[in-house]
């Protein structure tokens, strides 16, 4: 074939100089981390609305958040709730890079940060205030409160980042392909610097129903902290999760130029469809996604030691994830350290992609694995080395990020020490 | 002050995100206040909220200072 991604030799190179988190195991990349590797759950009953005639009850709620220490009262109250996660995550990346816009630099610094469902909160409630008082009591800021490029618009405005302005909305892929297509801006020329990632607030009544309707949620509802247990044989479904990760890529020229601290390089991205069903899990395009972003890497399957799985907890996708892994990898599969951080953030949805490349590139940073907890007793069929329960040091040259999103659109990301 | 022009200048300052101290009777809501064309929309709902009344669109546009906005509240209180 011909038409394949350049390989990365040929390439402007992309690194990661800056990481932002909002997440249920804490606000902030250090405090997030030091909950990961300690194996705490972030999942509680939902305090959001009173769930108590939902199947699911539980979710990896964000705890303690107070947006006026980021952002004015008055700006804030205008954006839906996934909106602030996103900028809170972006704010902490960009002072976290030390980036700053100039004349000079401003037009060739991009965001992209997407969210798989948008302000639904703001529009149940905004539905809510036009039963009672008619459309005159719709607020002027209902649509730019919850449309989802608008962390990307507002983020632009903030610090007055000129360059590409995107938001890409690929249900659970949404963080992955914002990432995967902010280097490729990077790449290809359009940009320096994109700010990337995935933002969710969809812990709301109508979200929280869809997926319970779905049959798509956990319903261990009498023990929340150990519901999302991925590649365990009692697993039942997912924990629906909330918050943002937005990481700083940059031109790896431009960044070692300015003594950036550099935390990986994002050297493969890998894309496909399933072509298959709406929401049930397909293994071809998993592995295809896989091998893509390998090939596009430049990287062969043996090299890789570690991958942040999608890893929902899902009875068929978990299963269907480990069969592709090793279609992708062959007998190096079983080499592999795999680890799903979502037993302990559970999904975050259009954000999973952002938060899970945050604690993939941390992992290459600190080479430790977070454990997947809640393994207790592991699904025969699913016989790889998750990192059960307990975090891991190991050594990791290379990384693979995968995250799969209803429509059976896949998404998979290499990072590598550097 | 009247009771009005308290609550008038407290949601200006609200809506606004304006110190109550700043927010004067001849105080302009674009040239003095910050507001943009949005700000000033949210701000005449506010008002209709605030003192259970409806503000007409073309009424609405002509309120664009703290005094207007008093005047307009006093003259069509229920």
């Amino acid at each position: 074939m011909s038409n394949q991604a350049r390989p990365h030799s040929a390439r402007r190179r992309v690194v990661v100089t800056g990481l932002g988190v909002v997440s249920p195991v804490g606000i902030g990349v250090d405090s997030a981390w030091a909950n990961l590797i300690a194996g705490n759950s972030g999942i509680s009953r939902i305090t959001k609305f009173d769930p108590s005639h939902f199947a699911s009850q539980i979710a990896g709620e964000v705890k303690g958040f107070d947006v006026t220490q980021f952002l004015p009262a008055k700006d804030a109250r205008r954006m839906d709730t996934f909106i602030q996660y996103g900028m809170v995550a972006a704010i902490e990346a960009v002072k976290d890079s030390g980036i700053v816009a100039t004349e000079e630099n401003a037009e060739r610094i991009g965001v992209a940060i997407g969210s798989g469902i948008g302000g639904l909160g703001m529009i149940e409630d905004t539905q809510k205030t036009y039963d009672e008082g008619g459309p005159r009591k719709i607020s002027p800021f209902f649509i730019p409160g919850t449309i989802i490029n608008m962390i990307s618009g507002n983020l632009s405005i903030m610090f007055g980042f000129k360059g590409p302005n995107v938001a890409i909305v690929t249900a659970c892929t949404t963080g992955t392909h914002c990432i995967g297509d902010a280097a490729r801006m990077i790449e290809y020329g359009d940009a320096d610097v994109m700010v990337a990632g995935g933002a969710e607030a969809a812990i709301t009544q109508l979200s929280v129903g869809g997926f319970a309707s779905a049959r798509a949620l956990s319903g261990r509802n009498d023990d929340p902290a150990t519901a999302s247990r991925p590649w365990d044989k009692d697993r039942d479904g997912f924990v629906i999760g909330e918050g943002a990760g937005v990481m700083v890529l940059e031109e790896y020229e431009s960044a070692k130029k300015r003594g950036a601290k550099i935390y990986a390089e994002l050297t493969g991205y890998g894309m496909s469809a399933d072509a298959y069903h709406m929401t049930a899990p397909n293994m071809d395009g998993p592995r295809r996604s896989m091998r893509n972003a390998l090939q596009n890497a430049g990287v062969n399957a043996d090299q890789v030691q570690f991958i942040n799985a999608h890893g929902t907890s899902t009875p068929l996708g978990d299963a269907n994830e480990t069969n592709a892994i090793k279609a992708a990898f062959g007998e190096h599969a079983y080499k592999l350290v795999i680890n799903s951080t979502k037993s302990m953030t559970g999904h975050l949805l259009g954000g999973a992609g952002g938060l899970e490349s945050v604690f993939t590139v941390l992992s290459i940073h600190h080479q430790l694995s977070p454990p997947t907890i809640n393994l207790f007793n592991q699904d025969p069929e699913c016989d790889l080395d998750f990192c059960a329960n307990t975090a891991r040091d190991m050594k990791i040259d290379v990384a693979l990020k995968n995250n799969f999103g209803f429509g059976g659109t896949n998404g998979s990301l290499v990072f590598q020490k550097i | 002050m009247s009771d009005i022009e308290q609550r008038v200048k407290k949601i200006v300052a609200e809506q606004l995100g304006a110190n109550e101290a700043d927010v004067k009777n001849s105080s302009s809501f674009v040239d003095d206040l910050g507001a943009d064309s949005l700000d000033t929309v949210e701000l005449v709902m506010a008002l209709e909220e605030e003192f259970d009344c409806e503000i007409p669109d073309e009424e609405a546009e002509k309120i664009t200072n703290v005094q207007q906005a008093i005047d307009y509240v006093s003259g069509h209180l229920k």
